[in-house]
């Protein structure tokens, strides 16, 4: 596999508010994050490119790439949309940065765009899977609860402990969301009420589940070398990784429930490219795919960033807080900004560009001395994972 | 001879107390408990059930046919028994009938499939019953009747009772009826039905079937004469000259209800399960107009496999804690279906995969032997492709790996789904609902076996797949 380190810059990106926007429809949506990001970057629609469109579901009519070129008049352009589950808004970042390096295009538009209120369901709704009858009844807090319930039990922690473990990433992810302007959720909780919430999906309790959400993000990206042109801290895409776990987890031969592949591949293909030895000394934080409490521990020990097993003990420690040693989730992740699925791919890589630019929206929340950052996405059953590592200086 | 050559049953876990209806209705109980099938089970479901009790140990490619008989058939139109017998993994030149509408049909599929052996047709027929009838909301019945099926495997070879005798009296009688769009079992006035109907007819039946067989009363070992309330059968077998203490097959009403066409059946099963070799049955069984069979107890009896029968079923039970549910289980009260679906299957997709969805095949990789399900074409292992065996787990046992208990995707009268990641002895993985089961009794490593049920309704017919259960205990099921 060859690289794109340093081939691609981010020059402008946009996102908009999240949350239950019963008012705007997806291209509504689209519309606040791409006029963000075209004046961030200093462009406009006349100097896209291409453009990448990361949808999951678009409900109504099934149909995604034209509704958003149509609201935003993208025209005589290409506009390739992605499906992949979760993934969606990064895959769809990661073809346009592949299209840039590839040298056909100069300057590209992803954006990661979701209207899940217009579903009628709540939640991602049920029997969700890729079959109506093997997986009938299944549902997101459903699948993500086998894995919790697995990874106690393999690690033998008590059904106390285990809640208490998995509730204190809750807890993190709504202290920070709670500092967020443009989060879905802003409040802050307490331990003793994640653990004592109803039950979603035993284990899982209310606070163990992310937010369902409207919302879009988008990223403007231009080759690198041109990207001074568009403003004077581009952000530059040091690596990526993206890998399938072929086969439902649920009836996979011989498959754990505490680890996957998928994590373990992509994030190895992104360091790898990055050429990062160790994440856990030299990423400056990490926005991870939190769609679960429980998903956010798995990504810990599948990402390096814990010891296997031992992700209790960087949790009871801090590390993962806004002040400790590898931040992860500063903005509330899924948990509190909300999860638009298509959109959150690029929701992350919002947070991880002003982080690394240091423009945070509110100083207290600006990590100090950022400049890597990883995002990434998880999505499907769960099988497939996306990561990008980004870079304030070249090399 | 022709005769049954093995025999299972099915009761459904959960027992409600009539106790606890009459309480509901502030009307006296009727004592005793009776079965309510669950949410997921109905008469399609619990044929297979039995039909399951009764194959272990037999080789489903050697049956050449399937008999289905109920009064509550899933479908007005559209074979059930053809879908029983594709569950049950049949070959598919086999022989196949619904018998319905009469409560004795259960009967009369008995002796069309000894007649079908007879005349060389089919050398094995499986025959089935299953009820679920549903009675009037404060009426006698709606304490009286329970959920259950019955299974037997007709043939010439291992006989185990053989079919002496048979008679069959019809009787056009407006006595038990429902109009064809009846929820509802209607039952005319009381004493016009059981003198003119149930009394006379078997009456006539069963001496009939004596006297051509030139047996005397006191010759049957056991006499299984299914009553329609607690009384009528002892007062019509001492009528016949029968001691209702020592042959009179027990009733069954009081720890079970009366399954409808199963319910001849099942108390047939009943008397062989407790029989000796070299004991004679007189079977009877009512419903516009009455069947009478005698049936004798062969040495092969004693060779027969432990199916879990009557007997097993009826110790392995739960108790259903409301009326309410109850009524929302059957059907006659509407539970919200909790989230909406987001996929439904279409005819064609459910038809295209049936060997998976019905029949339960995974496949075997022949390459590696890696074993998943439902089929693959490309081996998840070593990525073989096409190169695979098909494997029915549909008997299979295994034991929970990992679970949850969701909350959303729940009906509103049983909002709990536990979702579990199975693996079977073989190292197969399965995802299933788990079903007759305390959720909260639920944890890794629990043993379980498959359960064939309804889903949902999705597309508008039912949508019927496996699921597992706790195993359940009263005896050695071959399942």
């Amino acid at each position: 596999m060859g690289s794109i380190k340093d081939k691609v810059a981010i020059v402008g990106m946009g996102c908009s508010k999240f949350g239950e926007r019963w008012g705007l429809g997806a291209g509504d949506l689209a519309v606040e994050s791409a006029y963000e990001a075209y004046e961030d970057a200093g462009v406009g629609p006349d100097d896209i490119e291409a453009c990448w469109v990361g949808q999951m579901y678009a409900p109504v009519n099934g149909i995604a790439g034209s509704t958003i070129a149509d609201t935003l008049k993208l025209t005589n352009i290409p506009i390739i949309r992605n499906e992949n589950w979760c993934t969606a808004g990064h895959i769809a970042l990661i073809e346009a940065a592949l299209a840039v390096a590839s040298g056909v295009y100069d300057v590209v538009m992803a954006i990661g765009v979701e209207k899940l209120k217009d579903t009628g369901y709540p939640g991602l709704g049920t029997g969700r899977g890729m079959n109506p009858v093997y997986e009938a009844r299944r549902t997101a807090p459903g699948s993500f609860g086998l894995i919790a319930t697995s990874y106690f039990n393999k690690y033998g922690l008590s059904m106390e402990e285990g809640k208490e473990t998995i509730g204190k990433i809750a807890v993190k992810n709504h202290r920070n969301g709670s500092m967020c302007p443009k989060a879905h959720f802003r409040n802050k909780i307490t331990l003793d009420k994640v653990v004592n919430a109803p039950i979603i999906a035993y284990p899982l309790g209310l606070f163990d589940c992310c937010g369902n959400s409207d919302g879009s993000a988008c990223a403007i990206l231009a080759k690198a070398d041109i990207a001074k042109r568009f403003c004077d801290d581009p952000i530059y895409i040091k690596g990526f990784g993206i890998s399938m776990d072929a086969g439902l987890p649920h009836t996979r031969p011989e498959f754990g429930w505490t680890s996957f592949e998928a994590l373990k591949n992509s994030s190895r293909q992104a360091y790898e490219m990055a050429g990062i030895k160790n994440p856990r000394e030299e990423i400056d934080l990490a926005e991870v795919h939190d769609c679960f409490s429980i998903t956010e521990l798995a990504i810990y020990e599948d990402f390096g960033f814990s010891l296997r097993g031992r992700a209790k003990e960087d949790i009871d420690s801090g590390f993962f807080e806004l002040e400790g040693g590898l931040p992860v989730n500063s903005d509330g992740g899924l948990k509190c900004f909300g999860h638009p699925v298509g959109a959150s791919g690029l929701r992350m890589t919002y947070e991880v560009y002003k982080q690394l630019q240091h423009k945070a929206d509110l100083p207290e929340r600006q990590i100090k001395n950022a400049n890597r950052g990883l995002s990434h996405t998880f999505g499907g059953p769960p099988q497939l994972s996306a990561v990008a590592i980004f870079g304030n200086e070249k090399g | 001879m022709i005769g049954i050559t093995s025999f299972g049953a099915y009761i459904p876990i959960y027992r409600i107390k009539r106790d606890l209806i009459a309480k509901a209705w502030e009307r006296g109980s009727l004592r005793g408990e009776r079965s309510v099938a669950n949410n997921d089970e109905d008469s399609l479901t619990m044929a297979v059930a039995a039909g399951t009790d009764c194959l272990g140990g037999f080789d489903r490619g050697k049956i050449d046919g399937l008999f289905f008989a109920t009064t509550s058939a899933p479908y007005k139109e559209k074979l059930s028994a053809g879908l029983a017998a594709t569950v049950l993994d049949f070959r598919s030149d086999v022989v196949t009938a619904d018998f319905a509408n009469s409560l004795r049909s259960g009967t009369s599929a008995l002796m069309a499939a000894r007649d079908t052996v007879k005349a060389g047709t089919a050398a094995s027929v499986l025959v089935t019953a299953a009820d679920c009838r549903l009675a009037y909301p404060r009426s006698d019945q709606e304490q009286l009747f329970g959920d259950g099926s019955a299974a037997l495997l007709v043939g010439s070879d291992g006989v185990v009772a053989t079919i002496e005798a048979s008679l069959s009296i019809n009787r056009e009688i407006t006595d038990v009826w429902r109009n064809d769009d009846d929820m509802f079992v209607r039952t005319g006035e009381g004493r016009f039905i059981l003198t003119e109907g149930y009394m006379s007819s078997m009456a006539e039946a069963i001496s009939g079937v004596l006297s051509r067989s030139g047996m005397e009363a006191s010759r049957i070992s056991k006499a299984v004469i299914p009553s329609p309330d607690y009384r009528s059968s002892m007062s019509l077998a001492k009528k016949l000259g029968f001691d209702p203490d020592s042959q009179l097959q027990d009733s069954l009403l009081g720890s079970l209800g009366h399954c409808g066409v199963a319910h001849p059946l099942m108390l047939l099963i009943s008397a062989l399960e407790e029989a000796s070799p070299g004991d004679t049955i007189l079977a009877a069984s009512y419903g516009d107009g009455a069947d009478a069979l005698i049936l004798k107890v062969t040495e092969e009896i004693g060779n027969l496999k432990n199916a879990r029968g009557i007997k097993g079923h009826l110790q392995s039970k739960a108790d259903l804690s409301s009326y309410q549910k109850m009524l929302s289980f059957r059907g006659i009260v509407e539970a919200a279906s909790g989230e909406p679906f987001r996929l439904f299957p279409s005819a064609s997709a459910y038809w295209r995969d049936q060997e998976s969805i019905l029949r339960c095949y995974g496949s075997r990789c022949k390459k590696c032997g890696s074993t998943q399900f439902p089929v693959q074409r490309i081996c998840s292992k070593c990525r073989s492709k096409d190169e695979y065996e098909k494997v029915r787990y549909s008997d299979s046992r295994g034991k929970v790996f990992t679970f949850t208990r969701d909350q959303l995707a729940g009906r509103s009268d049983d909002p709990v789904v536990v979702q579990t990641v199975l693996e079977t002895e073989d190292g197969t993985r399965f995802y299933l609902m788990m079903t007759d089961c305390n959720p909260q009794e639920v944890k890794v490593g629990l043993p379980v076996e498959f359960t064939f049920r309804r889903i949902y309704e999705g597309a508008n017919f039912h949508n019927y797949f496996w699921k597992c259960r706790p195993l359940r205990n009263g005896g050695a099921n071959h399942g």
